[in-house]
């Protein structure tokens, strides 16, 4: 049974093989490096962290080219960002925060069981079987690290882009606070982790989504449509005291650990109310999930 | 352009006067409100009574203590409305008035005075201590406290000098020397030495100043609309006493303080009564603020603290430049009102706070200011005087020209016009400076950041230059920048201090020292401070004649700082951190849960080592929207066979397989596979391969590394794979390194199927495994899945091709319409009772000749063939019988009945085209 191997293929020693011995154990099910390898070899990855380190470069750039702004108009963050590294990486996260890295989690969250489905690969994991809890757990871990990669790889390009350009002078805060060099860069950096915890409601919708839908494009807008409806919901004072239930009500309080003392009440409360969302959010996907007929 | 600059006016002065922000929603609906008319005394000089507008505002409970909150120069009773509604929300009993000369109110515009306002307030008081709501401390005297902001903040602090029944005040953004307010002179007397600086922000209060004229304008033509009731009357005076008039006329002519006004203004000014006010004061004042500056607080603070009473001191970003106090504010007050009338909350202390601002823009969301919060004010009793420190300036002697008609004049401020341009003073000022006109003088640059916090001073020299003109008295006015690294200077606090110095005549210079405006600044490391001296200011009545001043400085700047710790430091809010580690726990409690519910699950089956690799019974399921596509199903798939299940296409089949690998729930029935139950991640599965509705690969993988990437998955040793036997099925060659998304149907078939039988499962299970697939692969295919079977294991291999299951198959299951409708091994439908078929040149005879052989019977013409019953009888025999009898035969077989049951089955003609030959 050991002829050479033609395009219709043989089955070799099938035959004499006796029943495989199975080796299974639903606690083994993807590994996290393996999924780690899945999602690190896909191109949307690769991407992402490329625009992630590309950016500060971008902004560094785009400052070089534009002109000072004239004596007499108002000190912006913009002008504040040119002062020193810090306050670069400052800018670099201000300005993506609200958006950019919304869409990097909700990428990273949306499309890792959504992309599968599309694939009809997910049918092949759950079948291994690979338990479906598991299956979310593993790819949660996997995103969520992917995520607070990104989201910390932002800053630290900023700072080392920013520091060449414009040197590691202090950190000045928006609230006129001076901070030394690695004091703020290391309140850069965690203010990136704030973000990353703030941003845990947006990976659970995405996630939600992500297990609802056989469209990759469906969860991840979906999750970054959430996070702008909710952002417009918030600009409506007439709300009051109902907008402190909004998920990216407390999304700029990461501003207050640029301070020589951190205020760390709207980050506790910021805290709280992403780590509800997620936890109800992303239990109702798993929820979702393991009870769902996977048709795709 | 009048009804503009009146619009603006009421905008600024409303906005400044209402201490309080609006209330929260919720507060306003419960206070009950009255209004009722006050006839109180006209004063001296009135003849008659003056009638007042007055609102009672009710809290829920009473009786309560009560505070009077008076409003600021322009407002009414109703621009407190807000305030008061705040207040009563907070449990007092709460009572506004227009004053005299505003809103419905009768009388004429005193400016406080204590004849006047200050008595009207306190017929307000003898009011108050005859309503029961009111808690009485004794007879005819109430339980009450004065707030207010600006006219109101200082009627606030008159009403407690004169009136000993006040309990406690407020008051908002006010002066303490109306006097110095509006013709202040920040250069002390060259006479005595000049004070040192003990509290953060002391100003020089001398004699002879320079004459506010913006604000001053804006001040009075805001009482300027004719009053109702006063025909006759001046029409410039507006609502103003005449007294009040004719001040305003002559400082607005002549720019100087006569003695007359400065008497009528000291009148109104608190300065005189500060040293007998024993009411605790909450003094608030504002950080951007050119009318009523620091040093007013300052003053106020410094008298009223002498008496031992107790004081406390808060800088908010905001002021007649800024906005109205915030939250914190609000809270402040109410908290320190509601200790001191109702002795409720704990001690508010003596403490300082202030507000850091940055003025860095960067969007709504995003405060730019911070509050720090000290142990006390500096330099009152009891306390430390004011950290200050000496700052070396550096810069010759310079020459600054006064233009004749000291115009173009500097801008440095917009009086009048509020919060979203108030501040914009400070940056206009770098554009609008004119040249020739100041002189500057820098500081080293800060090494370290530094919050300057309150009035620095710097001591100049002014001189005559020889051969150039110059009157007798030099009016400057000092400020103080910060000046970025690129030079980019920006005038802190918006303002600048006016100073009036007489100038020896025979060039000698005179030495200055100067209270520069009091600000909070943060200095960043890097910038430095600049002192700019100018001899011109749009807001101020300065120099009109022609004089060219050369100006130096001696020693340094001189700039308080007050140390403080954030105001909001360590304060983790107990609630949410709490709730985060609720939350925490929460995840973890599912998560053992789910955890603990898996494993009695997968520990619960018990395993039959003869059980058959599959058992489906009574399986049905009706997906959502009612559609049924499998009804009842049953069959059992024993060890060592190849099982088709056939049926055309929507028989149900791939529901069925996806049921199968737990992909779809069942909605009535069971699955077992090896004895164990079959489900969602059910272990059992690891024992079955599947390929079932088409490949599922990552498009950007490779072949083999998508294989080699599922069987990781898995989590089962490599050494179970058999990956080579696989990749030999899929026969892809060289291929198979190449992505995926970059295969045909064909290939990616061939590899999904191998990556069915990556660990040679003991059930095989392949939904239509030769679409896609030439003949020679189909060839292959099937041997493959024979010997697969060959090897003890189980194969069950699903098609809509009757000849793909009939050759490849040793049972077959027929499913039509989500029904089993036939279930045996290929042979015994095939062949089931010996029928034959015989396709020969002459059927009829054909038919006769087997008509007559012994046992057979049911014989049928179809055409060319001749189909009959054998029944025992040896085809070969009957064979033989017909070409003895010279029917020649073509060929001779088993009848296909599959087939034709299977057609009669499905109803209509052939399944596929493609259906082949038998």
């Amino acid at each position: 049974m050991s002829e050479p191997s033609t395009v219709t293929g043989t089955v070799g020693d099938l035959a004499a093989g006796g029943p495989a011995p199975t080796g299974y154990r639903p606690g083994r099910t993807l590994p996290l490096r393996v999924e780690l390898a899945r999602q690190l070899k896909r191109r949307r990855t690769q991407v992402t962290f490329g625009l992630v380190v590309v950016l500060p470069i971008i902004l560094w750039v785009a400052f070089s080219l534009a002109a000072s702004s004239p004596p007499g108009s108002a000190v912006t963050i913009v002008d504040l960002a040119k002062g020193s590294g810090g306050n670069f990486a400052v800018f670099a996260l201000f300005a993506s925060a609200s958006f950019l890295l919304v869409v990097v989690v909700a990428l990273f969250f949306g499309d890792t069981v959504a992309s599968e489905a599309s694939w009809s690969s997910l049918r092949y994991l759950l079948a291994a079987p690979i338990p479906r809890a598991r299956l979310v757990r593993q790819k949660a871990i996997i995103a969520a690290f992917l995520s607070v990669c990104a989201l910390l790889l932002l800053p630290l390009v900023s700072l080392l882009v920013g520091s060449l350009a414009y040197g590691t002078g202090d950190l000045v805060s928006i609230t006129g606070e001076s901070l030394g060099f690695w004091t703020g860069a290391g309140r850069v950096l965690l203010a990136a982790l704030y973000i990353a915890v703030n941003l845990s409601w947006v990976a659970a919708v995405a996630m939600l989504l992500s297990v609802s839908t056989d469209a990759p494009l469906g969860a991840v807008g979906g999750a970054v449509m959430a996070s702008i409806v909710s952002q417009i919901l918030d600009q409506i004072t007439a709300l009051e005291d109902l907008r402190n239930y909004l998920p990216t009500h407390y999304g700029t309080a990461w501003f207050n650990l640029l301070a020589g003392q951190v205020d760390w009440g709207d980050i506790t409360r910021g805290v709280f109310g992403s780590l509800t969302w997620a936890l109800v959010l992303g239990a109702l996907a798993v929820w979702r999930f393991e009870r769902k007929d996977i048709t795709s | 352009m009048h009804g503009l600059l009146r619009g603006l006016l009421a905008l600024t002065l409303a906005a400044a006067a209402t201490v309080l922000l609006t209330v929260p929603a919720g507060a306003a609906t419960t206070a009950a409100v009255q209004e009722q008319r006050i006839d109180v005394p006209g004063g001296p000089g009135v003849t008659g009574t003056v009638s007042l507008d007055t609102s009672l505002y009710l809290p829920a409970v009473t009786p309560a203590p009560a505070v009077l909150v008076a409003h600021g120069f322009g407002g009414s009773k109703a621009s407190v409305d807000a305030d008061a509604r705040d207040l009563a929300a907070r449990g007092f009993v709460v009572l506004t008035w227009s004053a005299r000369g505003f809103g419905a109110s009768g009388g004429q515009i005193a400016l406080d005075s204590p004849d006047h306002e200050v008595a009207d307030a306190s017929r307000l008081v003898d009011w108050l201590a005859q309503r029961p709501e009111v808690v009485q401390d004794g007879p005819g005297d109430p339980r009450v406290g004065v707030t207010g902001g600006s006219y109101g903040g200082a009627l606030s602090l008159l009403l407690a000098g004169y009136d000993k029944r006040i309990d406690a005040i407020a008051p908002v953004i006010t002066w303490n020397d109306l006097g110095q307010a509006l013709f202040p002179q920040t250069a002390f007397s060259q006479t005595a030495t000049a004070t040192p600086l003990d509290t953060p922000a002391r100003g020089a209060f001398a004699p002879d100043g320079v004459f506010k004229r913006g604000w001053a304008g804006i001040f009075f033509s805001s009482g300027a609309a004719p009053g109702p009731g006063s025909p006759g009357a001046d029409a410039t005076c507006g609502r103003f006493t005449a007294q009040v008039c004719a001040a305003y006329t002559e400082a607005a002519t002549t720019s100087r303080l006569s003695a007359t006004t400065a008497a009528l203004l000291e009148r109104s000014s608190p300065a005189t009564v500060t040293s007998r006010i024993s009411a605790p004061t909450l003094l608030v004042q504002g950080e951007s603020d050119t009318l009523f500056g620091l040093d007013q607080a300052d003053a106020n603070a410094r008298q009223i603290a002498a008496n031992g009473t107790p004081v406390k001191v808060m800088w908010y970003a905001g002021g007649h430049d800024g906005g109205a106090p915030d939250q914190g504010v609000r809270d402040a007050i109410g908290g320190w009102l509601g200790h001191y009338l109702a002795g409720r909350g704990g001690v508010p202390g003596t403490g300082f706070s202030y507000a850091v601002s940055s003025g860095i823009r960067a969007g709504a969301t995003v405060a730019n200011g911070r509050t720090v919060q000290a142990p006390a004010y500096p330099g009152l009793a009891g306390s430390a005087p004011v950290a200050t420190q000496q700052l070396p300036l550096t810069g010759d002697g310079q020459t600054v020209i006064t233009p004749a008609g000291g115009n173009p004049a500097a801008i440095t401020s917009l009086p009048g016009v509020g919060a979203a341009l108030g501040s914009l003073g400070g940056r206009l000022s770098a554009a609008t400076s004119v040249p020739g006109q100041s002189a500057r003088f820098r500081t080293a640059t800060f090494t370290a950041p530094t919050t300057l916090t309150g009035a620095p001073r710097v001591t100049f020299t002014v001189a005559r230059v020889p051969g150039q003109p110059a009157p007798a008295e030099a009016i400057l006015f000092a400020s103080t920048s910060e000046v970025a690294a690129d030079g980019t200077r920006t005038l802190l606090g918006s303002s600048v201090a006016p100073f009036r110095v007489a100038v020896p005549g025979d060039g000698t210079p005179v030495t200055v020292t100067v209270s520069l405006p009091g600000v909070v600044a943060p200095i960043q490391a890097g910038h430095s401070l600049a002192v700019s001296v100018a001899t011109t200011d749009q807001a101020y009545a300065g120099g009109t004649e022609p004089a060219v001043w050369r100006v130096g400085v001696t020693g340094g700047l001189t700039v308080p700082e007050v140390a403080g710790e954030a105001v909001s430091a360590n304060t983790v809010p107990l609630g949410p951190a709490i709730g985060i580690g609720v939350v925490l726990l929460l995840a973890l409690a599912l998560w053992v849960a789910a955890r603990l519910r898996r494993r009695r699950v997968t520990t619960s089956a018990v395993a039959d080592p003869d059980a058959p690799p599959l058992r489906i019974r009574d399986l049905a399921k009706t997906y959502k929207g009612g559609f049924s596509a499998v009804k009842g199903v049953s069959f059992t798939v024993e060890k060592g066979m190849v099982l088709g299940l056939l049926g055309p296409n929507g028989a149900g089949k791939t529901t069925v397989l996806r049921m199968l690998m737990g992909l779809i729930r069942p909605t009535a029935g069971t699955i077992t596979a090896f004895g164990r139950p079959v489900g969602a991640g059910a272990p059992v599965l690891a024992r079955i391969g599947a390929f079932v509705e088409g490949p599922g690969f990552l498009p950007h993988l490779s072949g083999a590394d998508n294989l080699r990437l599922y069987w990781a998955a898995t989590g089962r040793p490599t050494a179970e794979a058999y990956l080579d036997e696989a990749l030999e099925i899929a026969g892809l060659g060289a291929s198979i390194e190449r992505r995926v998304g970059a295969y045909s149907q064909g290939m990616r078939q061939r590899l999904a199927i191998a990556q069915a039988m990556l660990g040679l499962p003991e059930l095989l299970v392949l939904d239509e495994p030769t679409n896609g697939l030439d003949p020679p692969q189909i060839h292959a295919m099937r041997e493959v899945l024979h010997r697969y079977a060959a090897g003890g294991r189980t194969v069950l291999v699903s098609s809509h091709l009757l000849s793909e299951v009939e050759q490849t198959c040793s049972h077959v299951v027929v499913m039509h319409r989500g029904l089993v409708v036939a279930d045996g091994t290929v042979e015994d439908i095939i062949a089931g009772g010996g029928a034959a078929t015989f396709t020969v040149d002459a059927p009829d005879r054909a038919a006769f000749v087997l008509g007559e052989l012994t046992g057979v019977h049911a014989v049928q013409v179809d055409g060319g063939a001749v189909h009959a019953e054998l029944n025992g009888t040896p085809r070969g025999s009957a064979v033989r019988a017909l070409v003895t009898a010279g029917v020649d035969v073509a060929a001779a077989g088993p009848r296909r009945r599959l087939e034709d049951a299977f057609l009669q089955l499905v109803g209509e003609a052939p399944l596929m085209e493609d259906d082949g030959e038998p």
